[in-house]
């Protein structure tokens, strides 16, 4: 059987329900059985500007996004223009015919850099700076287009259902396009209408003219619609599959991990996480009466870190979620959690800087900003998870280590995986522990010393509210018992406290947590982050030109396991170094720790992932002894 | 076995300077606590940074010295995590109302039950002098190299209108109304702030104890004339009593207008009383009913290593 691979996409302006129409066509295709990776690209803008979202769908397992689109779905011109030269040979653009005079000039969001390379294409082309124009130039590439008028379809409803209200309700556009694409691809029209059903579950009077409006542009797909090689027809469904969005990882992660406090200053694109968070505030907790999360909206980061803190102190489970911009500004605020040696998550998820950068756009420039920001020294991790799946597990590893090293823990995280959806394996908080290290439940001594001297250099922590547990803290260099200290020698033993730690650290985080190796080879790839699936997927089409790279996953990068890193890599000649930013931030922590240089760079900064098809393209260059030292990535839109 | 007043003195050195301000406000927290008898456990005092910031560490209960205008904030958030503590927040006029002034703002909106008690001297003591958010415009103290360029900020005022319940102002060498007014915010359900006026002898040479006393000011029979008398000892009722537009609008108005009496008159005590607000606490069982009995300081959330939350629902909902 030959195997299901193909990539859809969905345009339109913000606000005409790009997102729901993705999310009822992931939900069809994942309750087929298919596994699925969608991405959300969208402007910081409220209405009107351009949003997509691809969905790739498959029968085999896939964690990224390709450069080719199979099927397009567009009921408006920005997107024709966008994407249509996207689409692949023998793919399909399913178009709104009402809009095929639309001129370039008449869509006043396409900016001017966009428009003059997308006139110049079509110039050179011969064609027209129109609707039109682009079609017959991909048409000439091989793709086939099917014209269909959305208002028309919305007429024949009106009167099919004898509701004239219907005539007019564009809002519906979403829903035809996905109709529509269902109908073509030869998807079961009852999971459709089960979506439709699930989404407007609230409002039945909506569902049911949206099910109405479906099922016409469906029937009207299969009619008339020529068939191509491209159909869904049935994947193969594996029990506790679920559909997921990136920040459910972490919050549910959260939930399971006990956090019970999560103040925040609202950011895109970390705020998703806390208002799914808040949205399930109250808590089943087995055999015992409801927990709850109490997440706050602050007045901005300053103070969102300020009282994660504050309700750590208590012993209460606390983090934050943030990006870029606001942790900038919790740097000094960090510093305060690193010298107290208080437990506390911070959620990073990172987007486009500098400053407000590209602020819906993917990016990982932050690494080494989260590893040194907030002056002087002090102990914490850098974790980063490489997906949704992982970021569940790894949320609950962060607050462990964060309660049993006593450090301050940011969990990275970025805006790619935060707009993706995906299909994985249930998870499973059974595999989760929960391990509070050196807190306190009672003290039975007379004299306890919140920084009291050990031979891990950790002590145990007392909570406020805690009889005979009475300690002070201080964003002062301190004593044993939390009173400002500035006396060399104790300045000496504090410090010397506090930053042995990152050896501890090193050598109690099990190995396969720190580092995980997809295979070591001649060449082999590092990187850290939301790369992992374009990358493995890019590995993965190598492998069938029997063309073997390796990868090396970095989850724990500070403190940075250099031995580990540099004995996994022994074998390898050519280190390729993979990531999201301009100037190979891994790369740079590499050599500082190994004293290595790596030989190539896969970058991207245009604030959009990598595909894997872009992956793959450079590590066939560099394979080939053609590619240059840095290899900068550019596809999408 | 009775707490003593002693019992919440630390033995921690003290390096204010000789006359300072400070002292009375530091004594008056812990007559406070001891008259009311906080368990020293269930008390925590956070602080911001400067010479008031110190207070922390003289005090023996909990301490948190937190960061420059950062004490609110970490103040709340343990507060909110754990209400059964007693939290009294201490910081100088530069920390809560020049880089502070925000989270003064919006602590204000949450009305979280605690106590913010503002050491106001009208300088930067620590580092020698510069003139602070409540020093007046065109005033030069002494470490200053021009007069002051900015208008104050008017800490009632601002306390009022930014939803503060109880609003107070104390004066650091009455000892016996500071500890009173320290015990009527403690009890006050809802947040409670005092602006304590504080000479600062080494940097302040305008609002000195002298001139609050009024010793350069006497009447007919050369008696001084002191500046600070008690909003109570005219009659001010500044309690709002029931539920009422017009009620409210007056309490607040005629706080705002005692606020910004200054010079030859400075009231003192309670400015503005609204108990009818809902605290914070309040807001949040609205949404989460168990939250008082069951904070988040207080919730089990593993047994023997493994979590109990169960979120099986959520992932149910997730599978396709």
């Amino acid at each position: 059987m030959e195997t299901v691979d193909l990539s859809w996409l969905i345009g339109g302006p913000q606000g005409s329900g790009v997102e729901s129409g993705a999310n009822i066509f992931s939900r069809v295709c994942a309750a087929m059985g298919y596994q699925v990776f969608g991405k959300r690209e969208f402007y910081s803008n409220i209405k009107g500007e351009h949003s997509y979202f691809v969905v790739r769908v498959s029968d085999k397992t896939i964690r990224s996004n390709v450069n080719d689109v199979s099927v397009m779905v567009s009921y408006d011109a920005e997107t024709i223009f966008r994407h249509a030269d996207e689409v692949t040979k023998g793919g399909a653009i399913i178009y709104d015919s009402d809009l095929s005079k639309t001129k370039t000039d008449e869509v006043p969001s396409l900016d001017n850099y966009f428009k003059s390379r997308l006139e110049k294409l079509l110039e050179s082309k011969n064609k027209e700076f129109s609707i039109s124009g682009v079609l017959e130039y991909v048409k000439e590439k091989g793709v086939k287009l099917y014209p269909v008028s959305f208002r028309g379809i919305l007429s024949s409803v009106a009167e099919e259902t004898n509701n004239p209200k219907l005539k007019g309700m564009i809002r519906m556009f979403n829903v035809l396009g996905v109709s529509l694409s269902l109908g073509f691809l030869g998807m079961p029209p009852e999971s459709l209408l089960n979506s439709i059903e699930s989404i407007f579950s609230k409002k039945p009077k909506i569902a049911e003219i949206n099910k109405q409006a479906a099922t016409y542009a469906y029937n009207y797909a299969t009619a008339k619609f020529e068939k191509t090689k491209f159909s869904l027809n049935g994947g193969k469904k594996e029990p506790h599959t679920i559909l997921v969005q990136g920040h459910q990882g972490t919050a549910i992660g959260k939930m399971v991990s006990g956090c019970r406090f999560q103040p925040y200053y609202p950011i895109t694109p970390a705020s998703d996480e806390c208002v799914y968070l808040e949205s399930n505030e109250i808590l089943e907790i087995k055999e015992d009466r409801p927990g709850s999360t109490v997440v706050i909206q602050t007045e901005d980061e300053i103070s969102a870190l300020g009282m994660t803190i504050g309700g750590a102190l208590t012993g209460t489970r606390s983090s934050t979620c943030t990006s870029g911009p606001g942790f900038s500004l919790m740097a000094e605020t960090l510093g305060w959690a690193g010298i107290n040696e208080v437990p506390i998550v911070i959620t990073l998820y990172q987007r486009s800087g500098p400053s407000t950068g590209l602020p819906t756009r993917h990016g990982q420039d932050d690494l080494l900003f989260a590893i040194n920001a907030g002056h002087g020294e002090f102990p914490r991790i850098v974790y980063a998870s490489g997906d949704i799946e992982e970021s569940f597990y790894d949320t609950a590893n962060c607050f462990n280590y964060s309660d049993v090293y006593q450090v301050p823990v940011i969990h990275m995280l970025d805006k790619f995986i935060a707009s993706s959806v995906i299909t994985c394996k249930r998870f499973d908080p059974e595999k989760v522990t929960i391990d509070r290290g050196k807190l306190l439940d009672r003290i039975e001594t007379e004299d306890y010393k919140r920084f009291e001297q050990t031979e891990d250099g950790i002590s145990p922590r007392s909570k406020l509210g805690l009889e005979k547990g009475i300690f002070w803290n201080t964003g002062d260099e301190r004593d044993e018992y939390g009173h400002i200290s500035e006396d060399p020698v104790c300045r000496v033993q504090m410090m010397d406290k506090r930053l042995s730690r990152l050896e501890y650290i090193l050598k109690n985080i099990p190995q396969e947590d720190q580092v995980v190796s997809y295979g070591v080879y001649e060449h082999c790839i590092i990187s850290w982050g939301s790369t992992k699936g374009p990358i493995l997927d890019a590995i993965e089409m190598l492998k069938k030109e029997n063309l073997n790279v390796g990868f090396l996953q970095l989850k724990l990068l500070h403190p940075f396991p250099s031995e580990l890193v540099k004995s996994l890599l022994k074998d390898a000649k050519t280190i390729i170094d993979v990531e999201a930013n301009h100037t190979g931030q891994l790369g740079s922590l590499f050599k500082q720790n190994t004293g290595k240089d790596v030989d190539y760079y896969i970058l991207k900064y245009t604030g959009r992932a990598m595909t894997s098809t872009e992956i793959y393209d450079s590590l066939k260059k560099i394979l080939e002894n053609k590619a240059d030292k840095r290899e900068v990535l550019t596809h999408g839109a | 076995m009775a707490l003593k007043l002693s019992d919440y003195k630390t033995e921690f050195h003290n390096d204010w300077c000789p006359g300072c301000g400070d002292f009375g406000i530091e004594n008056a927290i812990q007559m406070a606590l001891a008259e009311m008898q906080i368990p020293r456990h269930k008390a925590a005092i956070f602080s911001g940074i400067g010479c008031s910031g110190k207070t922390s560490h003289f005090i023996n209960v909990y301490g948190i010295h937190t960061l420059h205008g950062r004490v609110l904030p970490f103040a709340q958030g343990a507060k909110i995590a754990n209400p059964e503590l007693t939290i009294v927040a201490a910081g100088g006029d530069g920390d809560g109302l020049g880089i502070g002034a925000g989270h003064f703002v919006a602590a204000g909106r949450r009305n979280v039950d605690m106590t913010y008690i503002i050491f106001d001297n009208g300088v930067y003591g620590l580092t020698k002098g510069q003139a602070s958010p409540t020093l007046k415009l065109g005033e030069q103290t002494k470490s200053l190299p021009t007069p002051n360029t900015n208008y104050n900020v008017n800490p009632i005022g601002l306390a009022v209108a930014s939803g503060f319940t109880f609003v107070a102002r104390a004066y650091s060498y009455d000892v016996r109304q500071l500890k009173d007014l320290i015990v009527a915010a403690i009890k006050h359900d809802g947040l409670a702030f005092l602006d304590v006026l504080q000479p600062c002898p080494t940097y302040n040479d305008i609002n000195t104890r002298d001139w609050y006393a009024g010793v350069e000011s006497t009447d007919s029979s050369e008696k001084p004339r002191p500046r600070i008398y008690k909003l109570e000892e005219t009659g001010f009722d500044p309690v709002v009593h029931y539920e009422d537009e017009a009620e409210l609008d007056e309490k607040l108005s005629q706080a705002l207008i005692k606020s910004l009496e200054w010079g030859n008159k400075i009231p003192t005590g309670v400015f503005y009383k609204n108990e009818i607000i809902t605290p914070y606490r309040g807001r949040i069982k609205d949404k989460i009913p168990n939250y008082v009995e069951n904070p988040p300081a207080l919730q089990r959330i593993s047994a023997n290593g493994k979590p109990i939350t169960d979120v099986s629902k959520i992932l149910d909902s997730l599978e396709v």
